[in-house]
């Protein structure tokens, strides 16, 4: 048994918010530089050019990225020979809380979704796995609204071919159109419950993007290709950047069905992550 | 060719002669208002409630910054998503708005609103509020200062690159994709 702090756990997730919204992830920055220069459309290769300054700016001056820095979602994989010593779910929001005001982050939580009065830093939404070992994963994902928006589940029946679900995805990238700030990270949970596949949509958008072609599956690569020909393009105003990536996470599923789940990123992806 | 500079308060002058999918540099004051912001204003119109600013003239960003780091004029402050400001944007343009910065497309009625009181909208860098906020030279709340980030604030800015989105004659930047974007 391994004796793990709140303490320790509370710091660590407030420097996640600081690294999270000040440092854009390499692997989403270097997706939109290759972006950039795979560009022929001249509006869109300027306002590519527009956020990788954004990210270089935000950096250096210590700035959110972003200034909808999310209601942020905590992934825990808590290994099952660790004893926390403390309160768990109050030292994340604490963490949050401490983070967010020492950043200068913006206090987007309105307590009562229906009052909609007083935002604050927290309660922020938290998923736990139990997991192997003697070590916690923490990982912290600021998503904002702007794209959360277009969140989208469908109960297909379990005889669907993967033409209909690729239609799906694609049409959820359409309505999502030019207002969730694109060049959009495409998740997508297939299989699982409802529930769980908006989750593993989500969760998908944590894995690294910008893999060579070759080693991803043919329907993330179809995917991508048909949702480039858009022409949706940075800001909506034409161009070949639609997506930078497609993120598929996929889950055993029952024999009367078939969940798949849609979860968009703005081009701002933002993921922090620490073991300890 | 130079890109054209504007100023707030905006004129039947300045905003005539703007197309849309032309970039601008804007310079004056601007008002945020976003989500509740925009709920009250609209209540307080129907009302007719004295607002907390005079609209006629005045151009507004559909913004809410993070919080002000110290030594800076604002935090973080790019534009939020226009679409959610639609049912509220034509009393708001009947009463005297001009301009309007955000990202993304609107609906029929407010092209319609926008082409019937001779105003404009335009578009921001989306999700780039690090970059915005270097154009930004002073802000402060003005009203609704309790719903925090949605309060309104009177921002200064200076050469605010921008590119019109839907100009005074209803031609809107986004028309030519629209028969893409259905709806499922």
């Amino acid at each position: 048994m391994r004796i793990i702090k709140a303490e320790k756990i509370k710091n660590a997730v407030a420097q996640l918010c600081l690294k999270a919204n000040f440092s854009l992830r390499p692997d989403v920055l270097s997706a939109l530089k290759s972006a950039r220069a795979g560009e022929k459309n001249k509006r869109a290769k300027s306002i590519l050019a527009a956020i990788i300054e954004n990210a270089r700016i935000a950096k250096k001056e210590r700035l959110a990225i972003c200034q909808d820095t999310g209601l942020p979602t905590v992934f825990l994989e808590v290994g099952q020979d660790v004893l926390i010593r403390g309160e768990l779910k109050s030292a994340i929001n604490k963490g949050i809380e401490e983070g967010y005001k020492r950043g200068y982050l913006r206090n987007s939580i309105v307590p009562d979704p229906l009052l909609r009065f007083g935002p604050g830093y927290s309660p922020v939404v938290i998923h736990t796995d139990i997991v192997k070992g003697k070590r916690i994963k923490i990982t912290v994902l600021p998503k904002g609204f702007g794209c959360e928006n277009k969140t989208q589940l469908k109960m297909f029946n379990p005889t669907a071919n993967t033409e209909e679900i690729k239609r799906f995805v694609i049409e959820t990238v359409k309505s999502a159109g030019p207002d969730a700030c694109p060049p959009y990270i495409v998740g997508v949970g297939i299989g699982a419950t409802a529930d769980y596949a908006v989750l593993l949509a989500k969760k998908s958008l944590l894995k690294t993007i910008g893999h060579r072609p070759s080693t991803i599956d043919p329907l993330t690569a179809k995917l991508l290709k048909e949702i480039n020909k858009l022409n949706i393009g940075p800001m909506g105003l034409g161009g070949r950047a639609t997506a930078l990536a497609v993120n598929i996470e996929k889950y055993p599923t029952h024999i009367a069905g078939l969940p798949v789940a849609v979860s968009i990123s703005c081009h701002a992806l933002r993921s922090a992550s620490v073991l300890l | 060719m130079h890109t054209k500079r504007i100023n707030t308060p905006l004129d039947h002058r300045q905003i005539a002669g703007l197309r849309s999918g032309e970039e601008v540099l804007l310079s004056g004051v601007i008002y945020t208002a976003r989500d509740q912001a925009h709920k009250r204003l609209a209540e307080q119109i129907k009302k007719r409630v004295k607002l907390p600013f005079v609209l006629k003239g005045q151009a507004i960003y559909y913004c809410g910054p993070t919080k002000t780091p110290k030594g800076k004029a604002i935090g973080s402050c790019g534009p939020t998503t226009s679409k959610r400001m639609d049912e509220f944007t034509p009393a708001l343009l009947k009463h005297g708005l001009k301009g309007m910065i955000g990202k993304g497309s609107r609906d029929k009625e407010v092209v319609a609103a926008i082409k019937k009181n001779k105003a404009v909208y335009f578009l921001a860098f989306a999700g780039c509020g690090a970059l915005v906020s270097k154009y930004v030279k002073s802000a402060r709340p003005i009203a609704y200062k309790e719903l925090g980030p949605e309060a309104i604030y009177e921002l200064k800015v200076k050469d605010l690159p921008l590119i019109v989105g839907i100009d005074s004659k209803g031609k809107d930047v986004f028309e030519k994709y629209k028969h893409q974007y259905k709806t499922i």
